[in-house]
């Protein structure tokens, strides 16, 4: 994907980010390389630091928060997102950065992720998943893989899991974008995109779990793997894969199809990614399931949708306008008498 | 209408108070039939206090006893604290609204029957035996029944009106309404006034309306079967300027009104839930108001939201109700942990779990305050009449801010929803309410200490936003003073002790606690919150004049107490304490002070009568 070029303002760097509290996810955690692009990213975004808001849940993705040298607020399992719709319909001017995990995100936050979603408020939802519950020590997650081995599943889970960009888009997501631990300069690029677009931006990053889920993403950033099992999106170009960029997927109706260059199909031939098509977007977002008569699309990586509707604290801040230059501030006084009073002398 | 040619003669009878309940189907109107006669009483300088009781259906079976939706209004020329224990007037719109409220007429009382009401088809639905009508036997010699035609009447008088039969039926509680007024000697101004607004845009509906409240009185006027009027005369009550306030209206302005003295935003999170929605209602009107409502899509969404907005600086307030409060209280342990203002508001009704929506009850108080995980103790304070609502809620406010922490209001569904006259304070009369944030470093060497506190161990509020003074706030145990994540073993205990005490420190900037009525060490001290403080006020007033040696405490703070309590209610011989529950503020003040308290449990999804209490405080004297 294209990096867009920022200028810095110059008031703070990545090292002024780092506030100084100890980093304690275990060694080797993809956790570690999100904090670096963050911090890589954030003084490139124009926004003086004190106006950047980190709000968490819970989880090993949630201590987040205690290690950037911002406002935050690391708060209670699943809440992030209801807390920050609070935070920015009261104030917005701030830069709202929502962080969780799958389990924080999809299972006991499910509720308010979905409308989050829907309402729309300008905020940045970065979902750290690893398809597995570390902090309480290896249970399946509502991301977990069917048949996934773990502690509460000695047998196999049984659940099918989330597809967290489906699920965004089907909650009316403005922004839904994929990226990993693994690809660094990747995830810098979606994270500006996120922060640039006007509404909720959802980021799911494929995280790396060393201890209870290791390797789980690996296929899609090892050399030997990558070119087959990912696809790197990006907007107005060809949906082009393959080891030796041999591969692509075109539309057939509504039914993509994975085609071969040696099979006498051009790039013209191609499906061209196109951000602002809730059909295709919607349709890329079920590549890595078995939707498509089990063929197996590579999965998707970049932004999937994103496009501008309007924005919950823009619209609650106008209609209080409205009101203002309709019927004007009541007075205290007004409010307290009422419409009918009466006199005892 | 049967117009008489000479003019009847006209009994005028003066009574010191009256107490009419307005009953019929949920569609019948009777709600608003009881407010517009409320309004006009008010207007005309009678004391009053109201008491809506309607089902949880918005529309229940039609005609039958689980149906039936009453307003209750008490009117007087002197001080009223209750809605009444027993009813002068009974208007019964079907057989299912006269089966329901004729155990609680008085003998001798008027029942005032919509004939149609009392067809087959209705006596058959309100469960009356076959053959059997109330109205034409003898069940009913004791009173004093008007049959009416209401029906009849009505659409005789909008024959003409060119209105469907469905807009005309709507109309006969007008002519209930005008029967009404003529039968109590009042005006109609009002009421017209209303209907013109009301239906500003549906002239033809105004006019139906307002010629069937005529036809109403006028048949009062003229028919011979009415032969008395009533007259209540204005009460004398302190002079001033009145207004007519319901305890969710008082709520929702007491907001407002610390809002503006705050200087602060007001943002509400809320998810609607009777009997506390008409806050989020009033609420969602005042968008010019610097106030912010967000409908969230759970309870715990809409504490949540709240916290927020607290986090921002904003006066964040959530409403709901017990099984809202239940949903909200881990929010409640995060808020206590980052001691940031947060207003709860619960408005009371029957529990547990769905329990009796509509009805009223005081059994939240335990989950007030201790409902939550861990030690986190927040203030509760709790209002005592519809009035009342705006003192405590504003009092809620205040201390939320100034000692930075969350707060639980308690109302309930009888005060919520019930009204009485007011004597509103202007602007100028309200209590200022000190805000401060934190603008610069607060260390002595230039850093920032989130959870530095003031003498009365208060934590500064730090704005996000604010240049210079980032820092990480959150649910997990921190360090003293620094905020930062601390898992020492003693910090936790001196953490813990200091949310405690800054708790505690609250009863140094509450008024003492003294009796509402009664004097200090007498026989017997009757100790209330809530909601009871109508019936145990009218119960002690009427004992006092009896000139037994009896004392009525009231109280606005549960959490702290005021700090004399123990020594106060130590004066008295006995202790009483009337609750809608099964005796929790027993237990704590037990717990508190170790003393021998009486409870006088009720739990009918109603509130207590007058007399239940009075009977109770007989009877603990003569033990």
């Amino acid at each position: 994907m294209e990096t867009l070029a920022i200028d810095t303002n110059g008031s703070f760097t990545s090292k002024d980010l780092d506030s100084g509290m100890d980093v304690k996810w275990c060694p080797g955690c993809g956790d570690y390389s999100i904090l670096k692009q963050v911090q890589t990213v954030f003084p490139e975004l124009g926004v003086p630091k004190e106006k950047f808001v980190f709000i968490s849940g819970i989880g090993c993705s949630s201590r987040f928060t205690y290690y950037m040298d911002t406002y935050g607020m690391h708060s209670i399992h699943g809440r992030a997102a209801a807390i920050a719709s609070g935070v920015k319909a009261s104030n917005p001017d701030l830069s709202v950065w929502i962080v969780s995990g799958d389990g924080d995100a999809f299972s006991i936050g499910g509720n308010h992720f979905i409308h989050l979603m829907r309402k729309n408020f300008d905020v940045n939802y970065l979902v750290f998943n690893n398809q597995i519950y570390s902090l309480t020590k290896g249970q399946y997650s509502p991301t977990s893989e069917r048949g996934k081995i773990t502690k509460t599943s000695p047998y196999g889970s049984v659940e099918e899991p989330f597809n967290p960009s489906e699920l965004a888009l089907g909650a009316k997501a403005s922004f839904v974008s994929r990226t990993l631990d693994r690809d660094p300069k990747h995830m810098q690029a979606i994270l500006k995109r996120a922060h640039q677009h006007k509404g909720t931006s959802f980021v799911e990053v494929y995280q790396n779990c060393p201890v209870f889920n290791d390797g789980a993403f690996f296929a899609f950033s090892d050399k030997e793997t990558k070119k087959e099992e990912a696809i790197f999106l990006e907007q107005g170009k060809p949906l082009i894969f393959g080891n030796n960029d041999d591969k692509g997927i075109r539309l057939d109706g509504l039914t993509p199809v994975i085609v071969q260059s040696q099979n006498g199909y051009s790039t013209n031939d191609l499906w061209i990614h196109d951000e602002k098509d809730k059909t295709k977007a919607n349709l890329i977002s079920r590549f890595f399931d078995t939707t498509f008569n089990d063929t197996h699309f590579p999965r998707p990586f970049g932004v999937i949708y994103a496009d501008e509707r309007p924005i919950y604290e823009e619209s609650m801040q106008r209609q209080a306008e409205e009101v203002i230059s309709l019927k004007g501030k009541v007075p205290l006084n007004k409010i307290l008498s009422g419409d009918k009073t009466w006199n005892i002398l | 209408m049967n117009v008489l040619q000479e003019r009847k003669e006209k009994i005028s009878k003066e009574v010191d108070n009256i107490v009419i309940r307005f009953s019929g189907d949920s569609g019948d109107g009777m709600q608003l039939t009881g407010m517009q006669f409320t309004d006009t009483a008010a207007f005309f300088g009678n004391d009053l206090s109201t008491f809506p009781d309607y089902p949880s259906e918005i529309r229940a079976p039609i005609g039958t006893v689980a149906g039936v939706s009453g307003f209750q209004v008490n009117i007087g020329s002197s001080e009223i604290y209750t809605p009444g224990d027993n009813y002068d007037v009974i208007i019964a719109m079907n057989a299912a609204a006269l089966k329901v409220d004729l155990p609680r007429l008085k003998k001798g009382g008027i029942i005032v029957a919509n004939l149609q009401g009392f067809d087959k088809k209705n006596l058959l639905l309100a469960k009356y035996p076959e053959g059997v009508n109330p109205l034409e036997d003898n069940s009913l010699e004791n009173y004093i029944v008007h049959k009416v035609d209401i029906t009849k009447h009505t659409k005789e008088c909008l024959a003409d009106s060119g209105l469907g039969i469905k807009d005309i039926e709507r109309s006969k509680n007008m002519f209930v309404l005008g029967l009404l007024f003529w039968m109590f000697d009042k005006p109609l101004d009002s009421t017209v006034r209303f209907i013109k607004e009301k239906f500003a845009k549906k002239p033809a509906i105004a006019e139906a309306n307002i010629k069937t409240l005529n036809a109403g009185w006028n048949y009062g006027d003229n028919t011979e079967i009415f032969t008395t009027q009533y007259k209540v005369a204005p009460a004398k009550l302190p002079p001033g300027t009145y207004r007519n306030i319901s305890g969710n209206h008082a709520t929702a302005i007491g907001l407002l009104a610390a809002s503006e003295k705050s200087g602060l935003p007001l943002f509400l999170g809320s998810y609607p839930i009777t009997p506390a929605t008409d806050i989020l209602h009033d609420l969602a009107k005042y968008k010019a108001n610097n106030v912010k409502t967000f409908q969230a899509e759970d309870e715990i969404a809409a504490v949540c939201s709240a916290i927020g907005a607290s986090y921002t600086g904003n006066l964040a307030v959530t409403t709901t109700s017990g099984p809202g409060l239940a949903l909200k209280t881990e929010a409640l342990g995060l808020a206590t942990m980052l001691e940031l203002p947060l207003v709860v508001v619960n408005v009371q009704r029957g529990g547990p779990s769905t329990g009796l929506p509509t009805k009223t009850e005081q059994a939240d108080l335990l989950m007030a305050m201790h409902g939550r995980h861990g030690e986190s103790p927040l203030p509760v304070l709790a209002a005592s009449s519809p009035s009342d609502c705006f003192e405590t809620i504003y009092e809620a406010c205040r201390i939320a801010i100034e000692h930075m922490t969350p707060v639980i209001f308690l109302s309930d569904g009888y005060i919520a929803n019930g009204s009485e006259p007011w004597r509103f304070p202007t602007d100028d009369q309200l209590r200022e309410i000190d805000v401060k944030f934190l603008k610069e470093p607060n260390g002595d060497n230039g850093e920032v200490f989130p959870y530095r506190r003031n003498e009365f161990l208060v934590r500064p509020w730090i704005k996000p936003g604010t240049k210079g003074l980032e820092h990480r706030i959150g649910g997990l145990e921190k360090e003293n003073k620094t905020g930062n994540v601390s898992y020492d073993a003693l910090n936790h205990e001196i953490m813990t002790r200091l949310r405690s005490e800054k708790i505690n420190n609250i009863q140094y900037f509450i008024p003492d606690a003294k009796p509402d009525s009664g004097e200090e060490n007498a026989a017997i001290a009757v100790l209330g919150w809530g909601s009871t403080y109508g019936a145990i006020k009218t119960a002690v007033k009427e004992l006092l004049q009896e000139g037994l040696s009896v004392a009525h405490i009231h109280l606005r703070y549960i959490h702290p107490f005021p700090k004399n309590l123990g020594e106060l209610l130590l004066g008295y011989d006995k202790v009483l304490i009337p609750e809608m529950n099964m005796g929790q503020l027993l237990q704590l003040i037990k717990a508190a002070y170790l003393i021998p308290a009486t409870g006088l449990s009720k739990v009918q999804g109603l509130p207590f009568t007058t007399n239940e209490i009075k009977e109770k405080i007989i009877e603990l004297l003569k033990a």
